[in-house]
């Protein structure tokens, strides 16, 4: 049951982008065509996912257990660091094409704060091992949503007649905050 | 815990888990290994790596895969010019064009001196700021002078005069074209080096109000239409005299009689980086 809860509140309630403001530069950055902004919110789940796996037993059995949990910081970045290299090799790989839409992006996935982030809360939430991955996997599901949300509305948004301040990312930014607002919506969903 | 005893732990482990991540990446390195077709990175050795966008890529890199896909032809640089074109062509195997410079001409003189201030403009000092609220001019065509265009130009080829309007250096504009997207005003055009004869005014103001708010307006009055030995070499245009490149004799017949001075031939390549400099000197003296 907790994980279920881990989650939903992982993916809606506590959105990293929608409520936390993690990750925005590649919200704004990648989200204006719906299939590189699903590509990149998948690309970014796997590091997210992988982050989990891997941080959780750096952290536990090597900072905690020899007593030096200081260095969560530097070691979290390293792992990152380490992860999106192994996505960018295997994107440039299997889809250049995707290789170039995602462009400066992809390696900026690891200094994407929500993926650190993600790293830092589950070590200030105590999870386990189990709920860390399925805390990780639902960052990157929330984070998807919102990235392929926002970039549908704004494919719509091409064909529209904006006034020239609001024009690129000055809009970007109002629908971003609205958005937000819609996904506190799902604060009631769960109590506690 | 002891400092020493914690400085060797926070050493070997931070290294520990370097070491394993690297040896983990170099495996993956050789999995996933791509290659490469080597000759964009011989072509890229040819282009001149500045990024300009000139050609119309992203980035020198783009221009290079287009290069050998065929898809572009070997004289879009406009940076390198005629020598990159040449050997691009070799490289390629392919024949070259001659490679037309093209430069950038600013189509307005209404300096301080010539055009008329009716407003005091206080908010940010650049031009697609100023644009928004029509600026300080009275004139809603010309150069707002916060120079965007300068900002925008990469290569030192453009300088704000002590008039307030900017000047393209004939001898360093590489015709990439930065300086044309800058400005909100529209008032910078690209053309071919052979292209002397210019109408120095984008106005669209109906002459007797162009003639107020501006002294080097041009003011439809249409005496270089009559004057240009080939008809309809010039024509008039919602109030502004249009020049016919592909007719009108390049020369400066037709402008002798121009009123207020704004059809120039060949002034262009007058401005040098070092008259500009020397003429600023002089004043300075």
């Amino acid at each position: 049951m907790k994980l279920i809860f881990i989650f939903i509140s992982a993916s809606l309630i506590n959105n990293f982008v929608l409520t936390y403001f993690l990750g925005i530069c590649p919200f704004v950055g990648v989200s204006n065509k719906t299939e590189n902004a699903l590509n990149m919110g998948l690309a970014t789940t796997f590091v997210m996912t992988l982050t989990a796996a891997v941080t959780w037993p750096i952290y536990q059995y090597i900072l905690v257990r020899y007593n030096v949990p200081f260095l969560e910081y530097v070691a979290f970045i390293i792992a990152i660091a380490a992860l999106v290299q192994l996505v960018e090799m295997y994107i440039k790989k299997s889809s250049p094409a995707l290789y170039r839409a995602l462009g400066i992006y992809l390696p900026l996935i690891t200094t994407n704060c929500a993926v650190l982030g993600l790293a830092l809360f589950m070590v200030l939430r105590d999870y386990n091992y189990i709920e860390s991955i399925i805390f990780g996997f639902a960052t990157g599901v929330g984070f998807t949503l919102a990235i392929v949300m926002m970039s549908g509305i704004r494919e719509e948004l091409e064909f529209a007649d904006i006034p020239k301040p609001f024009q690129g990312i000055s809009l970007s930014l109002i629908i971003a905050g609205m958005m937000a607002m819609a996904f506190m919506g799902f604060a009631g969903l769960i109590r506690g | 815990m002891q400092t020493g005893t914690m400085v060797i732990i926070s050493v070997v482990s931070m290294g520990g888990i370097g070491a394993v991540l690297a040896a983990f990446l170099a495996v993956a390195d050789k999995k996933f290994k791509t290659l490469e077709d080597p000759r964009v990175e011989l072509l890229l050795n040819i282009l001149p790596s500045s990024n300009c966008g000139g050609c119309g890529y992203p980035g020198c890199r783009m221009l290079a895969e287009k290069l050998l896909a065929g898809d572009a032809p070997p004289n879009v640089c406009v940076a390198g010019g005629n020598r990159v074109a040449k050997e691009l062509a070799a490289f390629l195997g392919v024949e070259a064009k001659e490679h037309t410079r093209m430069l950038a001409v600013v189509l307005c003189k209404g300096g301080h001196a010539e055009a008329l201030r009716n407003a005091r403009y206080k908010g940010e000092e650049t031009c697609t700021a100023a644009n928004l609220t029509a600026g300080d001019k009275a004139c809603t065509y010309g150069c707002l002078g916060y120079g965007e265009c300068v900002d925008a130009c990469k290569y030192d080829a453009m300088a704000m005069d002590a008039n307030g309007v900017p000047v393209v250096f004939y001898d360093k504009c590489i015709g990439c074209g930065a300086c044309v997207r800058a400005c909100p005003r529209n008032i910078i055009e690209m053309h071919p080096e052979d292209h002397k004869l210019f109408v120095y005014c984008r106005s669209k103001d109906k002459g007797a109000y162009a003639k107020k708010v501006c002294a080097v307006s041009c003011i439809a009055c249409g005496l270089c239409v009559k004057d240009c030995s080939v008809a309809g070499g010039i024509a008039l245009k919602d109030n502004l005299a249009v020049v016919d490149y592909a007719t009108a004799p390049q020369n400066d017949e037709s402008t002798k009689r121009c009123p207020t001075k704004c059809i120039f031939s060949g002034i262009e390549e007058k401005v040098t980086k070092e008259a500009f400099l020397s003429v600023a000197r002089k004043k300075a003296v």
